[in-house]
């Protein structure tokens, strides 16, 4: 019963606090840059917006596509949320994301094919790092079940720091944060601003958009995983986190794709795997 | 609800420029004049622009792009054109390769004179441009109910 609630509140409560962080991630960055910056509810008041405006696609294919990866994302949360299996919930994820590239492929814009080349290079520095976060929970706590591993009572960071920072590293892909933002830009200062994106426009971007917001506490639930047996330290953790993704987003320019794949594959080798066998050998 | 006046998000072309106009507009973007505080948003893709920013008089390479760029763009749309240039070609007007302004290719909304124009001048302007946007939405919704 716990867990249904769970799920139906993740379903409710989740664009809500996906959209005041990224509403509060622009008013840090604008602060960071020296300007005011957009309300805290700009997020909501941008999707509200593209809902408005008209629908100009050709044909179907990208709207059914970008459909099924916002469904898929939050199936992933329900999972996820409503305590079930890690890796199922994984593997919905990337799911997810395999439907955003998909849809990308789907339109003619080369510069959407682009983006979506770049996607799936993210998607090859980022499911490593995913894959070994569930193994190294498994490790510490014996079960692939999130809800064992929200219940575990010990802290899983003091077993597993070497993943939890690759996934620090990791998460920069997923937010599309500088200097891993390959695939698709929040800022208009790059060579290939908005890639993936760009050929969805009004409602289809607003199911990118939401679906983004829930992908965001997705994230973020996992990195709290880390601290499950400490509810306060978590938070607090996730927050220092999610500064330094946008300290590091204002701080540096976005590399090309062969530096970011080495450096998210060396961290995920040396920091992740390295924890991983250090732990099987205790 | 009148969420498109809240997020209007632009689209800058260069269509002849000389670059005046257009480091007027990226100062609007910077911490002095700051349009992000009303959502504004300069988004570099026509699919998911409200507001085309064009400065710079028509040239004969370039009336094909602002005419793709603007089909491009989703309803409601609007077009501001920044800078005595894009109004009436500016002194440009009588060289052989230019057709004069942007009217010339697409019809414009707002006309912002100066040379070059001032970041205040096109903050104003395109706050009329977003009065245009709104109304232009609720002409749309009334459309699309009678049909």
């Amino acid at each position: 019963m716990n867990t249904i609630l769970a799920a139906v509140a993740f379903l409710i409560v989740a664009p809500v606090i996906g959209g005041l962080i990224s509403g509060v991630d622009r008013i840090i960055t604008a602060r960071m840059q020296g300007r005011v910056g957009p309300p805290v509810l700009q997020p909501f008041l941008d999707i509200a917006k593209l809902f408005e405006k008209e629908k100009v696609g050709v044909w179907q294919a990208p709207v059914v596509l970008i459909f099924l990866h916002l469904a898929f994302m939050v199936v992933t949360g329900l999972i996820f949320f409503g305590g079930g299996d890690l890796l199922l919930a994984i593997f919905a994820l990337t799911l997810s994301e395999v439907f955003l590239i998909l849809a990308a492929y789907s339109t003619r814009s080369p510069y959407a094919h682009v983006g979506a080349g770049r996607e799936l290079i993210q998607l090859m520095a980022v499911e490593p790092v995913i894959i070994i976060t569930a193994v190294g929970f498994y490790m510490v706590t014996g079960s692939f079940a999130a809800s064992d591993i929200f219940s575990f009572a010990g802290l899983p960071i003091l077993l597993l720091p070497g993943v939890f920072l690759s996934m620090v590293c990791i998460l920069t892909f997923k937010l599309r944060k500088s200097p891993f933002d390959l695939s698709s830009s929040h800022h208009a200062h790059q060579e290939l601003v908005k890639g993936v994106m760009t050929e969805f426009s009004g409602s289809t971007l607003g199911m990118v958009e939401i679906a983004h917001l829930y992908e965001l506490v997705i994230l973020l639930g996992l990195m709290y995983l880390f601290f499950a047996g400490n509810l306060l330290l978590g938070l607090v953790a996730v927050v220092i986190v999610y500064l330094l993704e946008i300290l590091a987003d204002n701080s540096t320019s976005r590399v090309r794709w062969l530096p970011a794949l080495r450096a998210a594959w060396v961290i995920t080798l040396v920091l992740g795997g390295g924890n991983i066998i250090i732990l099987s050998m205790l | 609800m009148a969420y498109l006046s809240k997020s209007p998000w632009i689209l800058h072309y260069d269509a002849s420029s000389c670059n005046g106009c257009d480091i007027e507009i990226l100062a609007c973007l910077t911490p002095r004049y700051d349009v992000e505080r009303f959502g504004i948003l300069n988004t570099g893709n026509p699919k998911h622009a409200d507001i085309l920013v064009i400065t710079g008089g028509v040239n004969e390479q370039n009336r094909s792009v602002i005419k793709n760029l603007y089909d491009q763009m989703p309803n409601p749309k609007v077009v501001v054109g920044v800078g005595v240039c894009a109004c009436t070609g500016g002194v440009f007007r009588e060289c052989y390769n230019i057709a004069g302004g942007v009217g010339e290719v697409i019809p414009v909304d707002v006309w912002i004179p100066g040379c070059s124009v001032r970041p205040e001048q096109i903050i104003d302007g395109i706050v009329k441009a977003i009065g245009i946007l709104e109304q232009k939405r609720t002409e749309m919704e009334r459309a699309e109910a009678a049909a």
